[in-house]
């Protein structure tokens, strides 16, 4: 039957995109363990998973529920911080690294989305760029509050101040101390750990997407008002949408901050999460697959590009202008496609259909 | 905190007041000290909101007539105060000679920006202009931090550093009070040029309909280039006030107050150009006031949380036209 | 404007015969909604019976589209009480006056279009076949169970209209008149009792329009379902309709079977404008 086929081209897509995941993941893996790769990219790879996940869990959002969100990096750093604090606390029960990690990062990830629950309310009373603007002034909010905000642990247990900070025994340590973020982080992050938690969430991204809640939210973003009307319950698929996706960034978050021994506040501010954003619409909106692929060819890109780091970012700007434009003005995207049908032709010998036309 | 111990103060020294008559003076200084502290913290907020009205204009006007966020709107700030800058500091040119030609750069770029970038896009997406936007806006940053390096250049104010002693207890410095009357001279200059001008009038009838604008012979690429030029002439008059107030002048300079002021745009109802000035200095206003009586660390917490409260009261801002959707 | 001149109710009641015994389907009393100042609709009463296909015409601008929107509550009518089956829908939103039996079409077709034809009914299955979020992403047993009963079902459903070839293709890809009629299916999909169709014969032709009655004709009989309808063509109005109310600026100014309507002088009056005193 015909309905069967669409729904295994789609699945079959899905699979050709999570085989190949699994695939770079191997070949990553082989090399870095036969030592092929640099440091430099070794210590890329947990960050590189984070982003993708951050990238694909707005693509939700963005893509799917068609709402936009500007402040997504936001999440990532309750996820971050929450998860620090969870996963360091866990280290005094218990000695297993990855329970640690695994505690931390449900942690960062539910405590991530209660704060995208508490940013979806507003979300249902605002359209557009009214709601753009809210989700940058959450993402403003989180960093200022991290920003003033110390935990220190000791003795007597925890101790949490705000603006100033809480005193604490000798023995303690700081774990989120204000403006300098977490400190003293173990570092226990691992690339296959961060792959695993990649893969997870992209099976449920694609899992929730072809089934009766991604046809709901998908009516929503499609036209909100016929959704209504065929009885879908808007507040509820939303709230879901802005939960889901937040809790991934928040996962996304506790992995990207355990690869490090220190994280900063900054490292989640605003550009944090235009570049997310970019990284969903180089890629597609709505095409998870694009999106891994830019998130992490666009992280890695000025990685390699270190050597002209005067340069890179500026490079980095024209190309980002240059693509948008050839992607979204007709005029130029058939120019460029006349350009590739001419080169083909001189390569394959071979006239393309247009130029018969235009001889004939 | 800093706020509560203010009321407390004064319902303390009434207290005391009850008791002890030869107290009395001694309220009615503290009392006239926490009252010219609070009107010369009204002053700078004033001060600092017209500087965010005025960059609020900028992306209103292109809002309200293209439909864009012109992200790099905070970046053309910036390079008008550097222009200034280097013309004031490095050149000793008059002030003026470099207000004016900040203003000739900027107005140039805007109108570049927006022919190469933008107008190719026109039938696009909103996002995938937003995206060019801020392509644009990290396109200018990286290209201020090559040809200016990300040292730190002290801005010489362009009206100098004295300030005037209004009453005991009150001084506001020059800048302030220029920043201000400026702020007042392009309110009251552009209204007019909306409201009775040829060009106003049909920057008025492209916001409302691009479609119809045309028909009606109006040149709508023309009308969103001059739209452009004068936010872009606003935004350096912004950079070089702002710089003038906040000497520290470095690539970023721009981005945060750029958002702030697409934030004051959006308060007084993205669009509309009274709604531009009540947002700017509203948020200006509470800012300051969050600065001297809360806490300068999250002072952008408040502004922002205050952002988010007014536009669930008023989902489409302070001044902004309620939108519905015609079913 | 006179209002107590032109409100001039021939027929109170217009529910057919067979009905006359059943509660039913649709009471509206005393409706009305203002817009600022503008009377958009006011004082709109109507009863449909529980299978009755009745329209709702009136010359542009009258309101029908309109009381479309308060009976589904895209707008929240300012006065009046809709009793939909015995219930009130007071303050009820789109969603729930869906669950509770209305479901409608648009006069600008609002489909899902970046989504296909079977995906688009089976949106408006959601209600009827239900599968947890939890289940659909752990693609546990029941997940696969009610995918395929929507699949039968959506198919099942856009056979009425001989669609089910089309089930593949983007909605948006769709000719005019397919989409009108996928916009019927989705709307029968959310299983109603009441139907309403926002002009759904609009820029078909002669034959399609004939074809659409049939079918029209055809939904009743099967899902012994009321149909409301708002149609600007004549034929397919006087030739369906069993009850006809006329609307004019926001008032119903006549009701009755579609003879009395064709005899009325008000309704004539609206439609062609008054005739001049000798």
């Amino acid at each position: 039957m015909k309905g069967r086929k669409t729904l295994n081209k789609t699945s079959k897509n899905n699979f050709i995109t999570m085989g190949g995941l699994l695939l770079v993941y191997v070949i990553v893996l082989i090399l870095k363990e036969g030592g092929i790769t640099t440091n430099l990219i070794n210590g890329q790879l947990v960050p590189i998973c984070a982003y993708m996940l951050m990238a694909i869990s707005l693509n939700l959002t963005v893509g799917i529920l068609g709402e936009l969100s500007l402040g997504h990096a936001g999440f990532m750093s309750v996820g971050a911080f929450g998860g620090v604090l969870i996963g360091t606390l866990m280290q005094e029960v218990s000695d297993s690294k990855t329970l640690c990690l695994l505690v931390a990062v449900i942690g960062g990830g539910l405590l991530a989305a209660l704060a995208g629950f508490l940013i979806g309310i507003p979300v249902l009373r605002l359209r557009g760029d009214y709601l753009a603007i809210v989700t940058l002034a959450f993402g403003q909010i989180i960093k200022s509050i991290v920003n003033i905000l110390y935990v220190g642990l000791d003795a007597d247990g925890l101790h949490v101040g705000f603006i100033e900070k809480p005193e604490i025994l000798e023995d303690g340590k700081m774990i989120i101390n204000g403006a300098m973020g977490a400190t003293g982080i173990r570092k226990i992050s691992t690339f296959t750990f961060a792959f695993v938690v990649l893969m997870l969430c992209l099976i449920v991204i694609y899992n929730l997407i072809q089934s009766r809640t991604g046809r709901a939210i998908m009516a929503l973003r499609d036209n909100r008002i016929a959704a209504e009307s065929v009885g879908i319950n808007v507040t509820k698929y939303k709230l879901l949408v802005f939960a889901i996706s937040a809790a991934m960034a928040g996962m996304a978050g506790t992995v990207f901050a355990f690869n490090y021994s220190t994280v900063t506040p900054t490292k989640f501010d605003f550009n944090t999460s235009i570049l997310i954003l970019v990284f969903v619409v180089l890629g597609g909106l709505g095409s998870m697959r694009g999106s891994l692929i830019a998130a992490a060819l666009l992280t890695l890109l000025p990685e390699l590009l270190r050597e002209f780091s005067d340069y890179r970012m500026l490079v980095y700007a024209v190309v980002l202008i240059l693509v948008m434009l050839g992607t979204n003005n007709a005029k130029i995207r058939n120019l460029v496609a006349a350009f590739i049908s001419d080169i083909k032709s001189m390569f394959g010998g071979k006239k393309t259909k247009k130029e018969e036309k235009t001889n004939g | 905190m800093p706020f509560f111990t203010f009321l407390g103060n004064i319902h303390c020294h009434l207290r005391r007041n009850m008791i002890k008559l030869i107290g009395l003076s001694f309220i009615t200084l503290e009392i006239e000290v926490q009252y010219m502290e609070f009107l010369s913290n009204v002053i700078n907020g004033i001060s600092l909101g017209s500087i965010y009205a005025i960059i609020a204009l900028g992306y209103t006007m292109v809002y309200g007539i293209a439909k864009m966020l012109n992200f790099a709107h905070g970046d053309v700030i910036m390079v008008g105060a550097y222009v200034c800058f280097f013309m004031t500091s490095r050149y000793d040119m008059p002030a003026v000679v470099g207000i004016l030609l900040s203003m000739f750069v900027c107005t140039v770029l805007g109108i570049v920006i927006e022919r190469l970038a933008y107008k190719p896009l026109r039938q696009a997406t909103s996002l995938a202009v937003l995206i060019t936007a801020i392509g644009m806006s990290y396109f200018l940053q990286n290209a201020a931090q090559l040809l200016w390096t990300s040292n730190p250049k002290v801005f010489k104010s362009v009206v100098g550093d004295g300030g005037i002693q209004l009453t005991e207890g009150l001084y506001v410095s020059h800048v302030t009070l220029v920043t201000i009357a400026v702020c007042v001279v392009i309110m009251i200059a552009l209204t007019i040029f909306t409201g009775k001008t040829k060009m106003g009038k049909a920057m008025r009838a492209c916001s409302e309909d691009k479609g119809a604008a045309q028909l009606m012979g109006i040149n709508v690429n023309t009308t969103i280039s001059i739209t452009f030029a004068i936010g872009s002439a606003l935004a350096a008059i912004a950079g070089v006030l702002l710089c003038s107030a906040y000497p520290n002048l470095v690539p970023t300079t721009g981005s945060m107050p750029g958002i702030k002021a697409f934030t004051a745009a959006v308060f007084g109802g993205i669009g509309s150009i009274p709604g531009a000035l009540i947002g700017g200095i509203l948020l200006g206003i509470i800012e300051i006031f969050a600065k001297a009586y809360i806490s300068t660390e999250i002072s952008d917490a408040i502004v922002f949380a205050v952002l988010i409260v007014v536009l669930l009261v008023k989902p489409t801002g302070l001044l902004g036209k309620k939108i519905s959707e015609k079913v | 404007m006179d209002k107590g001149k032109i409100h001039e109710v021939i027929s109170e009641s217009i529910i057919p015969a067979r009905d006359k015994d059943k509660r039913p389907v649709l009471e509206c009393s005393h409706l009305g909604i203002t817009f600022g100042g503008l009377v958009a609709v006011d004082d709109f009463n109507l009863t449909v019976g529980p299978t009755e296909i009745a329209g709702l015409i009136g010359p542009n601008g009258a309101g029908k589209t309109t009381v479309f929107n308060l009976l589904t509550k895209v707008y929240q009518p300012t006065h009046g009480t809709i009793i939909l089956d015995g219930q009130d829908t007071r303050g009820m939103n789109t969603m729930q006056v869906n669950k509770a039996g209305i479901a409608r079409t648009f006069q600008n077709i609002r489909l899902f279009d970046k989504l296909t034809v079977e995906e688009n009914v089976k949106i408006g299955l959601h209600n009827q076949i239900k599968c947890s979020t939890v289940s659909s992403i752990l693609r546990l047993p029941s997940y696969w169970k009610t995918e395929k009963e929507a699949h039968e079902k959506a198919l099942e459903l856009l056979s009425i209209f001989d669609m089910q070839d089309m089930a593949d293709y983007k909605a948006g890809s769709l000719p005019y008149g397919a989409q009108r009629r996928l916009e019927i299916v989705r709307a029968l999909a959310t299983n109603p009792k009441l139907l309403l169709l926002d002009e759904p014969a609009a820029g078909m032709n002669p034959s399609e329009t004939a074809e659409l009655m049939e079918n029209i004709r055809k939904i009743r009989d099967t899902f012994q379902i009321a149909i409301l309808l708002i149609e600007h063509d004549m034929n397919l109005v006087m030739g369906i309709c069993e009850g006809i109310a006329v609307l004019n600026f926001g008032r119903i100014i006549a009701k009755g079977s579609p003879e009395e309507i064709q005899a009325n002088p008000t309704v004539i009056e609206a439609y062609l404008g008054k005739k001049k005193e000798d």
